[in-house]
């Protein structure tokens, strides 16, 4: 068993990581799937096709509170 | 109008897209971890370096698991600020409480510990990997635990009270939010579902090895394991789906009636064993007989639903109609309102809402006061006000009906098959019974399906309600282009279906490959 020794805790854990990394095999495969995946959901879906709608169009709560209240009471929503 | 019934049903099919999606993996990582950590404790018990083999076997396919579905939740989130952005308000800080304690619980406790679990082999000592192990699965139950409460709070409002001022669902309990009996409920029926099901999978590839005469001790002692943690799970999952029946019965009567096709409701209602519903049944309205074929157990589904043998259970047509009783929250009988009143009802609470910021911004304070006793009244019925036709109150029957009885047959199977495998298994005579490899290999896509219909049951038999007889799913929706919520279905289907693929390549090269040789 190989025991780390350092005394630095931070080290430790960095070095920990390091080699845990530097071991991988198919955990490298797995990452590479993992940051594809995340780029095209944070970089593409989230930024070009999922706004935040109430985040995007109004500045303030008062303002989101007031159009979700409009939208709401809509006549042509109640009345459909 | 045509346009928002479009956008609904392509957000609705989005959702539900990610959402079955998301639910291959999270299942299959909550059983997985169970078993791994009951692998591993044996290892650390006896030193034994076929456990430890077998673990990291595993271990391997569970990572794999873990990789390609990580965050695919994520996109869920996404979408309630897009599609659902009247939602979203809303619900406010209930459904978003529990989602961000999941989000910091899992980063913190399943990306440090599985951090462990694969980097500490040998760099940490045999209780700090084991522990590690266990603190991953543990990480992944309690985060499954905030988004099952998020989930059970939209079946079953609780522990809130609607701010007019903000237009928000605001929180004043939150041990009423995590802790209602639909939430433990669903929570415990979720987590033993990822059990039988991580079992399900264990048993499955195992039995591959054995018809494939490889890797016997790790096959055979698998599958004894898996066939316990499946058993045990399974008597979980009787037990509270069976209190998720009697809550259903009492909170969402029209769920219970469209997983049973019941019209018309009965005392010493039976509960349909196998039952071919009948195509020509269009409406609640009509009189044809909604089965062509049924059979029931007399009186079963009152037990179930009622806890009485003569208790009513109402049908469709009840719900709408109203005029039966049912046990109000003192225990008194009282008369259950037809869907037209409530409607009526739905109606005085939204004009309430408007007339409120009306005097809101008139500073006509007398009036806000006034309108907001009016809408406090009726809350309970704010939803309906969005109702123009009772078809809209009625699920899919045949959707509801068949995935009910799809996943309650499918879960009497798994319990014959974890019976036979240990049977075979303590005459040591497993891996000459072909038929039962067979059949447990056989036996993973079943599993899948059997979840999936569990999903089904419980989104689409509570619709039209996103929070039940508050909001329905056509208030709840964002006024957007359907073709930009096509757009983005289609985006999804196609990373969703590369990213299946790469799982379950991955997965067939790693299990032919087998468990590292030392």
């Amino acid at each position: 068993m190989i025991l780390i020794t350092d005394k630095n805790i931070l080290v430790r854990i960095f070095r920990f990581y390091v080699e845990g990394f530097r071991s991988m095999t198919l955990g490298r495969t797995l990452w590479a799937i993992i940051l594809i995946k995340l780029f095209i959901m944070f970089f593409i879906l989230k930024l070009f096709f999922f706004p935040n709608l109430l985040n995007a169009n109004f500045n303030t709560d008062e303002e989101r509170a007031e159009h979700v209240g409009m939208e709401l009471t809509a006549p042509d929503l109640i009345n459909r | 109008m045509n346009d928002l019934v479009s956008v609904v049903d392509w957000s609705r099919a989005q959702f539900a897209l990610t959402a079955m999606y998301h639910w291959l993996f999270v299942p299959l990582t909550l059983g997985l971890g169970v078993i791994i950590g009951i692998m591993e404790t044996i290892y650390y018990r006896s030193g034994d370096e076929r456990w430890k083999r077998m673990t990291k076997f595993w271990m391997t396919l569970f990572g794999i698991n873990f990789a390609i579905g990580v965050a695919t939740g994520i996109i869920l989130e996404f979408q309630f600020g897009t599609n659902w952005s009247n939602y979203s308000w809303f619900v406010g800080d209930i459904f978003g409480a529990p989602l961000a304690i999941e989000g910091i619980m899992a980063f913190f406790m399943e990306s440090t510990f599985i951090a462990i679990m694969f980097f500490g082999w040998n760099k940490v000592s045999k209780g700090m990997h084991l522990a590690a192990t266990w603190l991953t699965t543990l990480g992944a139950t309690i985060s499954a635990l905030w988004i099952l409460v998020a989930n059970a709070w939209m079946q079953y409002p609780a522990g809130m009270k609607f701010n007019p001022d903000t237009v928000r669902n605001e929180m004043y309990s939150f041990a009423d939010v995590v802790l209602s009996p639909v939430a433990i409920n669903k929570f415990f029926h979720t987590v033993s579902a990822g059990w039988v099901f991580g079992a399900i999978f264990v048993v499955s590839i195992s039995a591959w090895y054995l018809l494939k005469n490889r890797e016997r001790f790790m096959a055979v002692k698998s599958m004894k394991i898996a066939s316990w943690v499946g058993l045990v799970g399974m008597v979980v999952v009787a037990y509270t789906g069976d209190g998720s029946a009697y809550q259903v019965a009492e909170k969402q009567p029209m769920k219970l009636a469209a997983m049973e096709g019941v019209y018309h409701g009965e005392n010493r209602q039976g509960l349909v064993a196998f039952g071919i519903l009948n195509p020509e049944k269009k409406s609640y309205t009509d009189n044809v007989d909604p089965f062509l074929f049924e059979i029931k157990i007399p009186g079963l589904l009152s037990v179930l639903a009622t806890r009485h043998i003569d208790g009513f259970v109402p049908g469709i047509n009840d719900i709408i109609e109203g005029g039966y009783e049912v046990k109000g929250a003192d225990g008194k009988k009282v008369k259950v309102p037809s869907a037209q009143d409530r409607i009526a009802s739905g109606k005085l609470a939204i004009a309430a809402l408007s007339d409120y910021k009306t005097a809101q911004k008139a500073g006509d304070k007398a009036a806000m006061e006034e309108a907001g006793k009016r809408l406090e009244k009726h809350y309970p019925d704010f939803g309906y006000g969005y109702v123009t036709d009772m078809e809209q109150l009625v699920p899919y029957v045949p959707f509801v009906f068949y995935s009910f009885h799809i996943m309650i047959t499918l879960a009497f199977f798994f319990i014959a098959l974890f019976l036979l495998i240990l049977t075979y298994i303590s005459k040591d005579k497993l891996d000459k019974a072909k038929w039962v490899l067979w059949i447990a290999l056989l036996s993973l896509p079943l599993g899948y399906i059997c979840l999936e219909s569990g999903w089904v049951v419980a989104e689409m038999g509570r619709q039209p309600w996103v929070i039940q007889d508050i909001m329905p799913t056509f208030a709840a929706i964002s006024r957007i282009q359907t073709s930009a919520v096509q757009t983005t279905f289609w985006m999804f289907a196609v990373l969703f279906t590369v990213l299946l693929v790469a799982e379950v390549g991955i997965m067939l090269k790693q299990i032919k490959k087998g468990p590292v040789q030392k």
